[in-house]
Order: structure tokens, then sequence, then C-alpha cells
């Protein structure tokens, strides 16, 4: 409990870290929020629209204040979305984004963990050779490829299956596959590695020797252990799936906030930004402790430690 | 932490996310693809033809466009316009409502138009209203009392506008939907949020039963807006879509009815679709063309920029790069403007090119420095610089290097001058000369091409100034003939076309016109719930 706590409370000066860079770093592009084809015809209104948004202090006084905004629950309004503030925008397309990248995380997880298991564990030389060309070529092929080919495979040809959008679980279905393909074979690749080492140590040898079956030796000794690099790999692999994918979404048209991301940097959209960053990386913190909790709980080694 | 404790933790999580996920939403008559998510649907805010097409379905004006794109009685019922064409009052409908049941005003409009004057609303299209009396000075913050602004609200049903000179396309002006009538007491209440507000109160045709922010706008027909009979679909949603894969696999597989943003028709697909019954090109109010930078040498001499001109084979770029009927350039102004002809502009002739470089004191362009060619990511650009590239080495013998900015960081290098030549276009706002012209104004902080022509500027306010409309479109004539002929600190290369995707003999409603203005109130399916 103490160290989840004393995990969980330094998540928050590395958040604040992270809100500090971003801000700054963000405002070294060229070009402003307000930048467009068309100028404003009098220079009050640009006054007064700077003025509004804060733009025209000082860069330490904009942090100071984003910082109030932000103690008190508020990532301040977007600049291009003017109707709408960054939480809005963050509680419109997060929980899609969740939704997603969680479906995506279970399949490539579902899919990567067998294949990794067949290729490490299959005597056949055909079955071994057919799961490392599965899992090499998941990860060979990108999103960008994978998922024009499976919208006009089963959308645009078969129409078995919705080619955008997303009003019903149906939906679902291609741009979880889309998104999960690649990681699938990073888990597979990951997967087979560590079973391969773990089935090398001495005390599976002495399990053999003790007479127990393969089997039980893969579930109860082998996978324990040999999934503890997949494990590690999840924290970073979650925390990338949970918070979007331009691509995916774009492709899909998923309103969730990964188009937001690449959108927001375009238009210096320095609230979005910030917001967005902050999310991303309370994500990657929050869930690389989870892994660690899970490595104390899977691995018996650490927890004695 | 326990595992119980872990355990709920999660459940709570997962519940959370559950109740966010995806909920089937009763299907919508009409499905159309608009382009980018919207930025905006406040009036004031919106800066694109993609946001004002849901705008104006929201929020109506005095005018509003016919299917062909002329204004027609919107909010007022009829207007009486004094004989010098400067004094203008409208005549509200009887029994105007807001769609939550209040009654609609005179006061709403001067509401909704002192709001875009107000420099507070920063709205980029302010301008638009330069016209009325005392209205420039009001947004440039040089007089604070509205009062003084030519509007003047007569009875509950009367709105007079005064304007500065008589303005023939004024009436067009009071339909854009900058201008359209917004609710105060919303407004006031809750500041750049009220567009999120449940039950915003509306004075169009279709009311927002929700927004949300990448996915759609949907529209629910407005039950007591006045010409509630002649709105055609009943529930449309607007997709904001910026993949062009993404947009044409919906149409192609009947989840989407129309396509109309022709940045979703890429460039390669075009020759493969026009041939289509179900594509529709046609000529647009926009101009595609290059700005020449006056402040950098050598291009301050007018036969340098003559020879760029002159050297420059459009009818190769129309037919090699862009191939969507696009008609070549060689004046501003599109053609279409009703009495207007522009002139001829410089055709190409090398030989004469190469002679007027030579004059300048590059024979062979033995001495040029290589030209600075700016342009904004995109492929199609990228294309035609390349193209001009080519064309300037073979027919002048000048090197041109070329830089490709990313959207924002372009503007920024346009707007300092940092700069050759740069890739630049225009698209008009009412069908009048003046809309494209008065970019090059000496004063115009969109002219981003540091030249300043006294003469041509005089020529432009004696146009606004003139008694007649022949006499006003002569003056126009002769500005423009300095600037593309001339003067020349920019090069048109080629009109903007349309592309819009739609079965004609399953959507009824639309009209090609040279603005694609488009009402979304006139516009649906054929066979309503007949599946063929």
């Amino acid at each position: 409990m103490n160290f989840f706590l004393r995990r969980l409370l330094g998540i928050f000066p590395l958040l604040l870290i992270v809100s500090l860079l971003a801000f700054v770093l963000v405002r070294l592009a060229p070009g402003g929020p307000f930048d467009r084809e068309r100028e404003l015809a009098s220079p009050e209104a640009e006054r007064l629209l700077r003025e509004k948004y804060l733009l025209d202090a000082p860069l330490w006084k904009q942090y100071l204040n984003y910082l109030t905004q932000l103690f008190q629950g508020d990532f301040g309004n977007s600049l291009k979305h003017r109707n709408h503030s960054v939480r809005d925008a963050i509680a419109q397309g997060l929980p899609v984004s969740l939704w997603l990248g969680g479906l995506a995380f279970v399949f490539s997880v579902c899919w990567g963990v067998p294949l990794g298991c067949l290729s490490a564990t299959a005597k056949h030389k055909g079955t071994r050779l057919f799961a490392d060309a599965a899992s090499m070529l998941a990860i060979c092929i990108p999103a960008l490829v994978v998922g024009p080919i499976l919208i006009m495979i089963f959308a645009v040809k078969l129409r078995w299956l919705p080619v955008a959008l997303l009003d019903l679980p149906a939906h679902f279905l291609l741009p979880v596959v889309t998104l999960g393909i690649y990681y699938s074979g990073h888990v597979a690749r990951l997967a087979h590695q560590g079973i391969q080492s773990t089935l090398q140590s001495e005390f599976i040898v002495a399990a053999r020797a003790k007479g127990l079956q393969e089997t039980t030796i893969l579930i109860r000794h082998v996978l324990p252990i040999g999934l503890l690099p997949v494990v590690s790999y999840s924290g970073p692999l979650l925390a990338d799936l949970l918070t979007g994918s331009f691509v995916v979404e774009n492709l899909f048209q998923i309103p969730g906030i990964g188009v937001f991301l690449i959108q927001s940097s375009l238009s210096r959209d320095y609230p979005m930004i910030v917001g967005l960053a902050m999310v991303y990386a309370f994500l990657l913190i929050f869930l690389n402790l989870l892994v660690d909790i899970s490595y104390r709980r899977i691995d018996p080694r650490i927890r004695q430690n | 932490m326990t595992w119980r404790a872990q355990t709920l933790a999660l459940s709570a999580l997962a519940a959370v996310v559950t109740a966010c996920g995806p909920m089937s939403l009763p299907p919508a008559d009409l499905v159309i693809i608009n382009g980018k998510e919207p930025e905006s649907l406040d009036p004031v805010i919106i800066n694109g033809q993609a946001d004002g097409r849901i705008v104006s379905s929201l929020f109506e004006g005095l005018t509003r466009h016919n299917g062909a794109g002329k204004p027609e009685p919107g909010l007022a019922e009829r207007w009486r316009i004094s004989e010098d064409g400067k004094e203008y009052c409208f005549y509200l409908r009887q029994g105007l409502h807001w769609s939550d049941g209040s009654p609609l005003t005179a006061e709403d409009i001067l509401y909704s138009w002192r709001r875009v004057l107000d420099p507070a609303s920063a709205c980029e299209y302010a301008g638009i209203l330069y016209c009325v009396r005392r209205a420039k000075a009001f947004h440039r913050g040089e007089i604070a009392d509205f009062g003084e602004v030519g509007l003047r609200v007569e009875s509950p049903l009367a709105l007079v506008v005064s304007l500065n000179q008589a303005t023939p396309y004024f009436l067009d002006i009071c339909a854009f939907p900058t201008l359209a009538v917004v609710p105060q007491n919303l407004i006031e209440r809750h500041g750049d949020r009220w567009l999120l507000q449940p039950g915003v109160p509306v004075s169009g045709a279709y009311t927002l039963d929700f927004w949300r922010l990448n996915d759609r706008v949907r529209l629910a027909k407005n039950p007591v807006y006045w010409d509630r009979d002649n709105v055609v679909s009943d529930i449309v949603d607007i997709l904001p879509t910026s993949h062009p894969g993404a947009a044409l696999n919906l149409y192609e597989t009947g989840a989407a009815d129309i396509i109309w943003d022709r940045d979703l028709i890429p460039t390669e697909l075009v020759r493969l679709l026009r041939h289509r019954p179900d594509f529709h090109l046609s000529d647009f109010f926009g101009t595609y063309f290059l700005r020449i930078n006056i402040d950098q040498t050598p291009f301050q001499d007018p036969r340098v920029r003559r020879a760029l001109a002159l050297s420059i084979h459009r009818q190769r770029i129309v037919e090699k790069i862009t191939g969507a009927g696009e008609r070549i350039a060689r004046h501003l102004v599109p053609p279409g403007v009703p009495g207007y002809e522009s002139p001829d502009g410089l055709a190409y002739d090398p030989a004469a090119a190469k002679k007027l470089l030579e004059d300048a004191g590059f024979p062979d362009g033995k001495g040029f420095p290589p030209v600075d060619y700016l342009f904004n990511s995109s492929k199609l650009n990228e294309q035609i610089a390349v193209e001009i590239q080519s064309m300037w080495r073979e027919n002048l013998g000048v090197k041109t290097n070329l830089r490709q900015l990313e959207w924002k960081a372009y503007l920024q290098d346009q707007r300092e001058l940092r700069y050759g030549v740069s890739r630049s276009s225009w698209l008009g706002d009412y069908l009048d000369p003046q809309t494209f012209l008065e970019v090059f104004a000496s004063h115009n902080g969109n002219n981003r091409t540091g030249w300043k022509h006294a003469a041509y500027d005089a020529l432009l306010a004696q146009a606004n100034s003139a008694i007649t409309a022949q006499a006003r479109m002569q003056r126009f004539q002769q500005a423009e003939e300095i600037l593309v002929e001339r003067e020349v600190p920019i090069i048109p290369l080629y009109f903007y076309t349309t592309m819009e995707c739609y079965a004609s003999n399953r959507i009824i409603g639309i009209q090609s016109n040279l603005r694609a203005e488009h009402p979304i109130r006139l516009i649906g399916r054929a066979f309503s719930g007949i599946e063929e």
C-alpha cells in the first residue's frame, strides 16, 4: 500500500514538469493560433482577441495563470474550437479512445500471446514458421495499409461490416483489428522470446524430470515467468492505445482524442496541446504503476525483495 | 491495495467507460460530408464555407440564399431602397419566432450586427459590414458610440440601414452567415459556450440537435421556422471528415449522401471520377494565384514580374496537374460577375518574357538571384511549384528554390514577407469584383505583397462612389488592369472548380452555382424511405 501511495503521489511533480515542457515547447513553433489566410480587419480586434486569451502576457505569467486554472480543474479554452473548452473535447473524445484502445489491447494480447506460445512451443516446423510469419507480418504492415485493405474487403466488397463512424458495437471491429494487429505482433515476439528462454531454465528441466505434463508445465511454470516481458510492455502499450491513434481515428471517422493531438499541434491550439500532453503523461505514468503492481503479483522474486 | 479493492476500482472504471460508449442513433434523412470539423457554429467566429453552410441552416439573416445562390427574402419579408441607393429599410415578417417560441424582432438583428462589429468579438468577416455608415470606425475602435453607426430600429418589425454609398451587392451581404441573427439572452448568459447549451434558440430552418466534436453535427427541422413547409429533410447529419478515403468509403457504401468538400477528392482520383454521373464539376468563385514580394530585389522592377507571369504556361498546369476542368486565370476576378468583364491579362509568351528580363538587366537569366518559392504543404501545391520551377528555368534561365512549410509557418512567412514568390488563393464572399480587388489595396492586411499603388487605390474608391453601375464596373476593370497587366504583384494561375459527389436521381435540391451555395433546407432524398 505504501509503495502504491508513494508512486501515486510521485505522479504530480511529473505532471507539472510535463505541463511546463509542453507549455513552453509548443510556443516555439512558428505561427500562432489566430494566424489565418484572412487577416482581421481591425488591429483593435486582434489586440482584444489576444488579450482575451492572455496571449499578450509574458510567458511566465501565462503559465502561472494556466496552473491556477488547472488546480481548479480547468484546462482552459480551446483556441481553435472556441465554443469548446479543452475539458469538453477531452470528455467527448477520451471515452471513445479508451474504448477503442482497451479493445485493441485485449485483441493484441488475445491474438499475440497464443501466437507467441505457438511459435515458441510448436513441435511442427510448419506451424512454427506460420506463427513467426504471422507475427512478423503484423509488425511490418502499418495501420495505414492494414486499415484500407480491411475496409476494402469487409466493408466495401462484402458489406459485412460498417465502413466508418461509431454508432453500433459492430463499428468497433475493423478499427480494433487495425489498431491492435501491429501491437499483437510485438506481443507475440515478446511472448516467444520470454517463453523460449524460460523453457531452457533449470526449474523446467526439474519439472519435466518430476514427470509433470507438458501442458501443466507450460501453464503453471512457464507462462507466469515467460510472459513478464509482455507485462512490462503492457504499460506503454496501453498508454499508446488508450490515447488514441490519429491514423485509425481518421480512417474510420472515430471521434477520439488521437485526432485532436495532431490537429491541435497544426493549429497551434496551445491549451489543447498541453491538456492532451498531460492526459497522455498521466495515463503513461499510471499504467506503468499498474504494471509494477502486477509484476509484484506475478513474480514471487520481486515480492520477496 | 487488496485484490478486492483493485477489482472494485477496475469494475468502476469499466462501468464509466461502458456508460460513455457508443449509442445507436435514429437514422438521419440526409447525411452530408462537409469537410473538416467546424471551428465554430457561431456566426461571428466561423471562417469558411463549410462552417457557413451549417450556420446558415441554424441562423437566418434578413435575406437568405436560394438554390441558385441569389439572395431572396429571409427574415425580412420586403425592403425599401432609397433613390440614391444609400438607405435600406427592411420589414420583418409578422409573427417571427425563435425556436423556443419567443418573438424575434428588429432589436435582435441590431444586436447581432452590433456583435459582428464589436472589436471584442474579433469577427474575421466584420469587414463585410464596412459599407454601413461609420461601421468601420466603430469596429476599429475609433468611435465608441454605436448610435453613430448607420443602423436604426424604426419599429419592432423595421430596421433602417444607412450605407456610405450605394452598394449593389448589399442584399447578397445580408444573406452572409456572419450577419445571421443570434439569441442575445443566451449569449450574454453563457459567453463562448452558448452553443453548447441545450435547446439553443435558432432563427433558421434547423435546430441544433447535438454537436459532437469530430463525430457529427445533427440538425433537426425547426418546427416554428417561418418557411417550415419547404424544408425538405427532417433530420440532417453533417459529418466532419478530413480523410478522403473515409469520405469516399462512406459515400460509396451509401452511409453518406453527399460529399461537397473539394479537398476530400484527391487530384489523382478526379480523372477516374469525373466521368461518373454522380460526380459534379462546376466553376467556383475562387482563384489560385502567386504573390510576388515587391520588397525583395529584383522584384521591385515590374518588367521582372511581368516576365515571370508571361513565362507560365497555365494550360499545362490545368491539364497536367489539376485535371478538374479548371479554367486558366490571367486575371484575378473569376468570370461570372454580372455586368463585369475582366481585362485580358498576360498570356503565355516566353519570347516576350525573355525580352523583358533582358531589358531588366538579366539576359538569359544571368545574374538573377534564385527565386524563393514558398508554398504550404500539399501534393497539388508541390506539383504546381515543380512545374513552374521548370517553366522559369526553361523559358527565362531563372533558378527557383522551392520551400514547403506547414500551414501556420507558411502564413507567418507570407505575412512577414519572408518569400520571393508565394502560392496563394482567394475565394469571393459576394458576387462582385470588390471582394477580390480590395485585397490588394495598399492598406489591406491581406495584401501581403508589399505592393502599394495610389492609382489602384483611387480607382477602387472611385468605383465605390460611382453613380452608375456601368461606371463602377469600368473603374474596377481599370484597377484590375493595373493589377494583372501593368504592375503584376500577383500572377493568377487558374480558377477553382467545385467537386461534389451526389446522385442526381436520388438527391434533390442541389443547383450548381458559382459560389456553391447549397442551402441545406432545400436538399433531401428523392425517395425517402425507399431503398433502391
